[in-house]
């Protein structure tokens, strides 16, 4: 056979443009036929030094551009941020506005867990799921773009408080969406989840027993598809979380061992029901009041360092501030969640199938402006 | 246990020329300065020491002040619920200290990135390489004096 076949091991290029990678991330896979033996992976691509940014520009004047880090979750970016610049500076945030960022936060987490949905199906090869996810974040992105005006970068939570308050309307359309979420979450159970397929193509691929999830850094859905039960939503709470009552799913191993592909899928998918239930209780109990605190017009910060970190929907974001008392961040550190889950690419995608790296980068769910920053 | 409490463990394990001091007067969270050499050893017990386990390591951090190089450490144990900060100060003209990839993996990527933008070379680092940066970048831009290039392959910047 090796008369007419090449036999020997070959490097492959995936990427930087390629369907799967979701976004500019090339993986260099060294294949031995349809075995893959090693993975590199080259980041970089969306690189624009946003820390650097961040030096130059004022705590206000930042915020926008969290929006840009992980573009699926720019809520949650901003909550994150406008916090630890709060702690520092100690500014009270009103009741109402705290709300109203949990409120943003868990739609916006909804949002980014329906295009992972969607954009897995298709890489397992099945297309409808993507419509089917994109048919319901439609809905979602229409009543945020009555909230804030924007369908992506959103800049809802502002420091202090929130942009704007919220209508009757956009209360009325934010119910019926939990509804129509609540009936649809089965119907994609029974297209997806629970299709034989795609069981096949994600249980006991790419599986990360607990100490290598924390060891490699791996946070949100990553981490508690491995097992560990640990949300900063409800273990170390912020912006009220504390108030709303909901359970943190993670990985059993149902499908086939714990950590698998298959368990971090439906980490996310369960988190879609529980992002419901905190949405309508904030809905349910919002209070009346401001929705901006008192904010100097020239904010300083009090020279001192804070580490602030949130819960977004592909896990730990951080905010490190490092503050000289002026009106500018002397050194402002983020913590991309996607940055430290895609770091254990290199280890997990090797002695596997080609196919199988695709599914795993599906499931660790990176956003690569994230990564790059 | 609070930061306060592992500092005194920390400085009963090591004594008080290898941890340097505990400083909490500074608006938000208190930090620990240990002495550059002993990182490694530090980190290792920080690490394997039952009562303390430190499984996460959060973020490594580098922040270029005018007359040193800081490396920060946010540490976090998913088993005791506490967390630490820890800081080695490094010369700004060749800051060097021992990597922790050993100990932590997600230190790995953590590392070149500072490495990338700040410069810091951690000894005994497995691919200490550029990783955000193109291969061929001059300078690390995190640095305060750093001056941004008008041009990069024959492309303007401006």
């Amino acid at each position: 056979m090796q008369d007419f076949l090449q036999t020997e091991e070959i490097l492959v290029n995936m990427g930087p443009q390629h369907p799967s990678t979701h976004g500019v991330l090339r993986l260099v896979i060294r294949t031995d036929g349809e075995m893959v033996r090693e993975t590199y992976t080259h980041i970089g691509y969306l690189h624009r030094c946003a820390e650097k940014i961040g030096e130059n520009l004022t705590y206000k004047q930042f915020v926008p551009y969290t929006d840009r880090l992980d573009y699926l979750a720019s809520i949650n970016n901003n909550l994150g941020f406008c916090l630890a610049v709060e702690n520092l500076a100690q500014i009270e945030v009103p009741e109402r506005a705290a709300y109203l960022r949990v409120m943003g936060a868990e739609m916006n987490r909804i949002a980014s867990h329906l295009v992972s949905y969607g954009t897995l199906g298709m890489e397992a090869g099945a297309f409808t799921p993507f419509f089917y996810g994109f048919r319901e974040r439609e809905q979602l992105v229409a009543i945020i773009e009555k909230m804030c005006g924007a369908r992506l970068t959103y800049h809802y939570a502002r420091l202090g408080g929130v942009m704007r308050d919220i209508t009757p309307e956009i209360a009325r359309d934010t119910r019926e969406f939990v509804r129509t979420m609540e009936q649809r979450w089965e119907e994609y159970n029974t297209l997806l989840s629970f299709n034989e397929i795609f069981i096949k193509r994600t249980a006991n691929v790419g599986i990360i027993p607990r100490d290598m999830a924390i060891g490699y850094g791996l946070t949100g859905p990553c981490l508690r598809g491995s097992g560990v039960e640990w949300d900063l939503r409800k273990d170390d709470p912020y912006s009220l979380y504390e108030r709303f009552a909901f359970t943190v799913p993670y990985g059993d191993g149902r499908m086939g061992t714990v950590g698998d592909s298959w368990d971090r899928y439906w980490v996310r998918m369960v988190e879609i029901k529980e992002s419901l239930k905190i949405i309508t209780q904030v809905l349910d109990g919002l209070p009346e009041g401001p929705i901006m605190g008192k904010v100097p017009r020239v904010l300083k910060l009090p020279v001192g360092e804070a580490y602030m970190r949130v819960e977004n929907p592909r896990g730990e974001l951080g905010f490190y501030l490092v503050s000289d008392g002026g009106t500018k961040p002397y050194r402002l550190r983020i913590r991309g969640p996607s940055f430290c889950n895609l770091s254990i690419m290199n280890a997990l995608g090797r002695e596997c199938l080609v196919a199988d790296v695709v599914m795993i980068l599906g499931s660790i769910d990176v956003v690569l402006g994230e990564v790059d920053r | 246990m609070d930061a306060k409490e592992i500092y005194t463990r920390l400085v009963s394990q090591f004594g008080s020329e290898r941890i340097l001091a505990f400083r909490d007067d500074a608006a938000g969270d208190p930090f620990v300065l240990i002495r550059p050499e002993s990182v490694r050893g530090v980190m290792q017990f920080l690490r394997s020491e039952q009562s303390l386990d430190f499984d996460f390591l959060s973020l490594i951090t580098g922040v270029d002040y005018p007359d040193q190089l800081t490396v920060v450490y946010h540490l976090f144990s998913y088993s005791q619920t506490h967390k630490l900060v820890v800081k080695v100060e490094l010369p700004r003209a060749s800051p060097r200290v021992d990597t922790v990839e050993s100990i932590w993996p997600t230190a790995n990527w953590q590392e070149r990135e500072t490495f990338d933008l700040l410069g810091v070379e951690f000894v005994g680092h497995s691919n200490l390489r550029r990783i955000l940066l193109p291969e061929d970048w001059d300078g690390h831009p995190l640095r305060k004096d750093y001056q941004q290039p008008d041009e990069y392959h024959g492309v303007s910047n401006w």
